[in-house]
């Protein structure tokens, strides 16, 4: 359940910027190929920021898309796992998007 | 648990020393690292007035309520969004890259040694150790939840090793590692085995500051392995196939498994072996010679961005 401390470091970093003020949103990019469960992490946030100035907020994850481009064949196509397998047959992609794990921004009172 | 390196509460990382002594938490003296200080701040703050925070971190600045942020709705009224950007894992990330900092500067090179519990991780490290003694200084970091068992295993063969105890948690991050490497202070050029936490899933995340990755799967396991921990066998740099003494008795298809860990990372090296037997040992032992010590290849191994290299 690494979610469980990556939420912590979540939840330190926006206390580290927002200080004591009232945090009424986080918004995160949590990319398929990331290993982070964005479910196990709406679970997390709940308790881990409970008595905190993030209790309450609202957990936004915007679930980007995994993208590979094939050196193969050139194409750019969406990543549906993570097999890392272009349509063309071959292996030789490279990962365009989907490793993101990023709050991207928070929203205080 | 404390995200960054563990400490921290009831169920606190605990690092022995080399006699095998188990101590909660180093002193902060001893391992110095920062630790985002938790808030509140203990200023006064009444809401019935507007006010501003002198609040300089280098960030960027607040945006007036109402100004949207590329790819996010507009503030609510009266509220403000502040822009991050940051990967969560930056912190951990850092540290990492001390680390591997660290263990280069001292021509140190480090293998992270990952499986599923049972693989046999602590038998194929206790029989390397014996097969190269007198060609190389090995040294030994354990992670596990709770005992010195493992360490204890290493202790026999006579090399130094430092246990770290998780505790609650499910893998080692780059802040135990930092605190452990501090312990057990491992001789310059010398190599240094880093048996991480039995887990297929949550070690994968977590840069260490490694030389190189090698993730240990056992015949007894399945074949499946690669396809149903993807994110372990696309961060490995050698994957070894363990027990194979055991193949004429299992349904294990090495073809099949190899074939999958290289559709998910096609340069990765797959060694089969028995640390029972020491059949296929010496491939093992050569893929070590063959790793280069980081005085001689100063670039070392990449950092995985996010924890994961692919």
């Amino acid at each position: 359940m690494h979610e469980l401390s990556i939420t912590q470091s979540l939840v330190e970093a926006v206390l580290d910027r927002t200080g004591g003020r009232s945090v009424t949103g986080v918004n995160l990019r949590i990319g398929p190929l990331s290993g982070v469960l964005p479910d196990a992490m709406r679970f997390c946030f709940e308790v881990v920021s409970a008595d905190t100035p993030l209790a309450g907020a609202t957990l936004t994850i915007d679930e980007s898309e995994g993208r590979a481009r094939c050196r193969s064949c050139r194409d750019e196509f969406v990543l549906e796992d993570m097999f890392l397998l272009c349509p063309c047959g071959s292996a030789d992609v490279e990962v365009v998007s989907g490793r993101e794990l990023q709050v991207t921004s928070v929203e205080v009172a | 648990m404390c995200a960054t390196c563990g400490c921290g509460d009831d169920a606190g990382t605990r690092v022995s020393d080399l006699d095998g002594t188990v101590h909660d938490i180093l002193p902060a003296a001893a391992a110095p690292h920062e630790h985002p200080h938790p808030h509140p701040h203990e200023h006064p703050h009444d809401h019935g007035h507007p006010h501003d925070h002198e609040h300089d971190h280098g960030h960027p600045r607040p945006q007036s309520p109402g100004t949207a942020d590329a790819g996010h709705s507009p503030a609510a009224e009266g509220r403000t969004l502040i822009s991050l950007e940051e990967n969560l894992l930056a912190k951990n990330d850092l540290l990492a890259a001390r680390n591997r900092g660290w263990l280069e500067g001292r021509g140190i090179q480090a293998f992270n040694v990952m499986s599923s519990p049972g693989a046999g991780k602590t038998t194929l490290l206790v029989r390397t150790i014996r097969e190269l003694a007198g060609e190389l200084v090995i040294g030994v970091i354990e992670g596990d939840q709770e005992t010195s068992l493992d360490a204890d295993r290493i202790r026999s063969t006579g090399r130094p090793v430092i246990q770290i105890n998780t505790g609650a948690g499910c893998h080692l991050d780059a802040g135990m590692l930092q605190r452990a490497l501090g312990a057990l202070d491992p001789v310059p050029g010398s190599t240094l085995f880093i048996e991480n936490v039995g887990n297929l899933v949550c070690p994968a995340l977590f840069d260490l500051g490694e030389s190189a990755r090698v993730v240990v799967i056992s015949v007894t396991e399945g074949d499946d392995k690669p396809q149903k921990y993807p994110h372990m066998f696309l961060a490995a740099d050698l994957v070894i196939i363990n027990k194979a003494d055991l193949l004429p008795y299992v349904e294990f298809d090495v073809e099949r498994c190899v074939r999958q860990a290289r559709l998910l990372n096609p340069g990765v090296d797959v060694l089969t072996l028995s640390a029972t037997t020491g059949d296929g040992m010496d491939g093992w032992l050569e893929w070590i010679r063959k790793n280069p010590h980081p005085a001689a290849a100063a670039a070392g191994s990449a950092p995985r961005s996010g924890g994961l290299r692919v």
